[in-house]
């Protein structure tokens, strides 16, 4: 699309469109938000970003396909789910650490290891979808 | 407020079934997804109506108070809108694909995979 | 809950979503994907032994996923009936993967063809092994996405025709299956399927319960295509590639006939009268309907679609009548069926291959090519028919006898009839395709199919032999599955009682969070 005003406003709101989602992920640990919320403000980052500057830019800033992205959230929440078998729990079972030096840091834990694996599935998953209607018009 | 909203969630069905009914692929896939958001707002529905009640455990306690709303439909509803989304991001992709190869929205028309009956079927001298 | 025989419960879903993540991240290397396919299915298929053999020795198994105990959580649960569906579905997909490294090319394989069919294994493992019925639906619709990426696959005009059908039907078909699933959460406020049996029961009188048990027999008879809902499955499954068709044939209506199964043995044990009136009569017309529609049929994929229907009405016939002795039939039956429709799908995509056209006018002598297809092919349909000694007899005849001593006399003349006309089918198809002379100038048989196809349907061959010549171990395993299906109090105590246990020991799971 070819708006002065998108183009000059989306590279600056892409980019706190992001930053917000992974706000809003961590977040989602203790409070209202969470991995899939966040991811959805990411793709959108994405999405706007496609609109406004076109596929092939909006691929080069993305780096990797998207569907990669999705892959590696996919494993990386598989992963936090099989962790609790080192600790003989049941399968998705969250695990803390508290490290020493800090006690009150929360976000040590295979349950935010999933969030986030959650997050890198719908960037990856929902600006793949985005990317491909994009392709068609 | 159940009432109300069981009406609505009765309206939404029977939009959906008038669209469903129709051989056209747009309304077809609206219809799926009114269908889709009747069945997330029932779901709501019969999880019961709770007000000004958040199913959040206070500070220092380990169980919640007794009377919060009930945490378990806003999951069953998130899960059930995930799914959903995609498949509806699916249906619009697929059905456009349908369109640009096909060139028709009319289902009724869409007889590449199982073409009228052309009399065909081997006869006594085939064999 | 410091067990871990319990986890053999999640590896042979686990381990195929592990497959699926590897192979999207290594997204257009076919070769390392289809390494790790293949190594994804066979360690599926290893650790679903394990598990039926702990269940065979131990008893049902659960597990509450990240220790939050049912019916608050969700479990998984494994009884014999669901492992051993588990290992048949995991051997067949094996062989189907082979199958379709010769089946597929590289364009299938960068569209994300081995992704697609582990995410669909990781589905079906999920289905048959879960103990809550939401999450049923969950992996319902991980089975549907898979599906439907897998049905477009290669995105010819016939694809993406049946595709639409196959996707709308079926989209309906688990929104229904959600609505009735809320209904019932909305009666008994819990979703544990072990849970359920004792709530359901405990309902006053007056509840909707047959609404909503008719409403579970219209959506997983929508997904197992029972009549008069079958009529997408044929529109359908001649439509994509030969192997994603056979893996198609012999798990996805499966899946529906499963769930059927336990949710009118752990949910409706008792009463759902009406659903188990209409049962009879639409499985009668589901055998009838298959079987006529295979024979006038004249494109041989979809003969071959029509008889996964009619053998889906043997099945549910099979539970309509409901004695133990009727769900051994049917369990037995529907390890048949996953053999039989994946061998026979690949032997009518090499007889595609071999013969150059799908229309039965067009296919003639190819006896003379492909002797081993034709071979095959013809002891694949008797064991389809039910003529012993293939696998394909047993079943029946459980069924028969079971139908007779229960006076359900429908189901037995419904299930002779179909047997009947499918073998004339067979009789049909062999000396139409295979057997008649082709015409003068005709071409040669294009490929008799190579090392590999032959390889892997002459392995489905041997296999419904061997389990049709040797049945004890299959009618044991189906003995002991219907057995346990009609007291599941072992089942239910092991879901709501082991993770009793898990609670005590993973108190410090939910508790320490901050």
């Amino acid at each position: 699309m070819n708006s002065l005003i998108l183009r000059t406003a989306v590279p600056a709101l892409a980019g706190l469109m992001l930053l917000f989602s992974i706000y809003v992920l961590l977040r989602g640990h203790n409070e209202p938000g969470g991995g899939f919320i966040g991811g959805l403000i990411g793709a959108s980052a994405f999405a706007i970003y496609t609109i406004a500057e076109g596929l092939a830019s909006a691929r080069r800033a993305l780096i990797v396909p998207p569907i990669t992205i999705a892959g590696v959230g996919l494993f990386l929440a598989a992963i936090s789910g099989i962790v609790s078998l080192l600790f003989g729990d049941a399968f998705l079972t969250g695990q803390w650490w508290f490290p020493a030096f800090n006690p009150d840091l929360k976000y040590f834990s295979s349950v935010v290891l999933f969030d986030i694996g959650v997050y890198l599935v719908v960037v990856g998953a929902i600006s793949g979808i985005a990317f491909a209607l994009e392709e068609r018009e | 407020m159940e009432i109300v909203l069981a009406i609505l969630v009765g309206c939404l069905f029977a939009i959906s079934a008038y669209l469903l009914l129709s051989s056209s692929l747009i309304r077809l896939i609206l219809g799926v997804f009114v269908l889709g958001n009747a069945t997330h707002l029932m779901i709501f529905v019969l999880g019961r109506l709770t007000r000004e009640n958040p199913p959040l455990i206070e500070y220092g306690l380990k169980v919640a108070e007794p009377g919060i709303a009930n945490p378990l439909p806003q999951a069953l509803i998130l899960t059930a809108i995930v799914i959903s989304f995609s498949l509806f991001a699916f249906l619009l992709v697929l059905s456009y694909r349908a369109y640009q190869s096909l060139g028709t929205i009319n289902t009724d028309e869409m007889r590449v995979a199982e073409p009228e009956p052309t009399g065909t079927l081997l006869r006594g001298r085939d064999v | 809950m410091s067990d871990l025989t319990a986890w053999l419960v999640v590896w042979p879903v686990a381990i195929p979503l592990i497959g699926v993540a590897l192979t999207v991240i290594l997204w257009g290397r076919e070769r390392a994907q289809t390494n790790i396919g293949v190594i994804a299915i066979s360690l599926q298929l290893v650790s679903s032994i394990v598990l039926l053999q702990h269940v065979w020795e131990n008893g049902p198994l659960a597990m509450a996923m990240g220790g939050w105990s049912a019916p608050f959580g969700i479990a998984f649960a494994a009884d014999v009936f669901g492992a051993g569906l588990t290992v048949a579905a995991s051997l067949v997909a094996l062989l189907v993967l082979i199958y379709s490294l010769a089946d597929t090319n590289a364009d299938h394989r960068r569209a994300g063809f081995i992704p697609l069919i582990l995410a669909l294994m990781a589905g079906v493992a999920g289905a048959f092994l879960t103990a809550d019925i939401f999450n049923l639906y969950v992996w319902f619709e991980v089975t549907l996405i898979s599906s439907f990426g897998l049905m477009v696959l290669g995105g010819r005009r016939e694809q993406l025709d049946g595709a639409v059908k196959y996707a709308f039907l079926n989209l309906l078909a688990t929104t229904f299956l959600l609505i009735a699933i809320a209904l019932l959460y909305g009666m008994t406020g819990t979703l544990s399927m072990a849970d359920l049996t004792g709530k359901v029961a405990a309902l006053p009188a007056d509840s909707p319960i047959e609404i909503i048990a008719l409403l579970f027999l219209l959506s997983l008879g929508m997904k197992a295509a029972l009549f008069p809902l079958h009529f997408w499955l044929p529109a359908a499954y001649h439509t994509p590639l030969p192997a994603v068709s056979a893996i198609f044939a012999a798990l996805l209506t499966k899946v529906g006939v499963y769930s059927l199964i336990r949710v009118f043995m752990l949910v409706f044990p008792d009463g759902a009268d009406i659903a188990r009136e209409a049962m009879i009569w639409v499985a009668v017309a589901t055998m009838i309907v298959g079987a006529l529609g295979a024979l006038a049929e004249s494109d041989i994929r979809r003969v071959v679609s029509f008889t996964v229907v009619s053998g889906v009405g043997v099945m549910v016939g099979g539970i309509a009548i409901g004695t133990e002795a009727a769900l051994l039939g049917t369990t037995f039956y529907m390890i048949h069926s996953i053999i039989i429709s994946a061998a026979l799908f690949m032997a009518t995509g090499m007889i595609v291959r071999a013969g150059g056209g799908t229309r039965i006018a067009d296919l003639a002598g190819l006896y003379k090519g492909a002797p081993f297809l034709a071979v095959a092919f013809l002891l694949c349909g008797l064991s389809l028919a039910g003529v012993p000694p293939f696998a394909g007899f047993w079943p029946k005849v459980y069924l028969v006898q079971a139908g007779l001593e229960a006076g359900a006399y429908g189901i037995v003349a419904g299930i002779l009839i179909s047997g009947f006309l499918t073998l004339m089918l067979v009789g049909r198809i062999f000396a139409l395709v295979f057997w008649r002379a082709a015409p003068e100038g005709a071409p040669a048989v294009a490929s008799d199919g190579g090392a590999v196809m032959k390889g892997t349907l002459g392995a489905l061959t041997i296999l419904t032999f061997v389990i049709g010549v040797y049945s004890a171990p299959v009618v044991n395993a189906s003995g002991r599955a219907a057995a346990e299906l009609f007291a599941p109090d072992a089942y239910i105590g092991v879901v709501l009682g082991r993770s009793a246990q898990a609670d005590a020991g993973g108190v410090e799971g939910p508790g320490a969070r901050p």
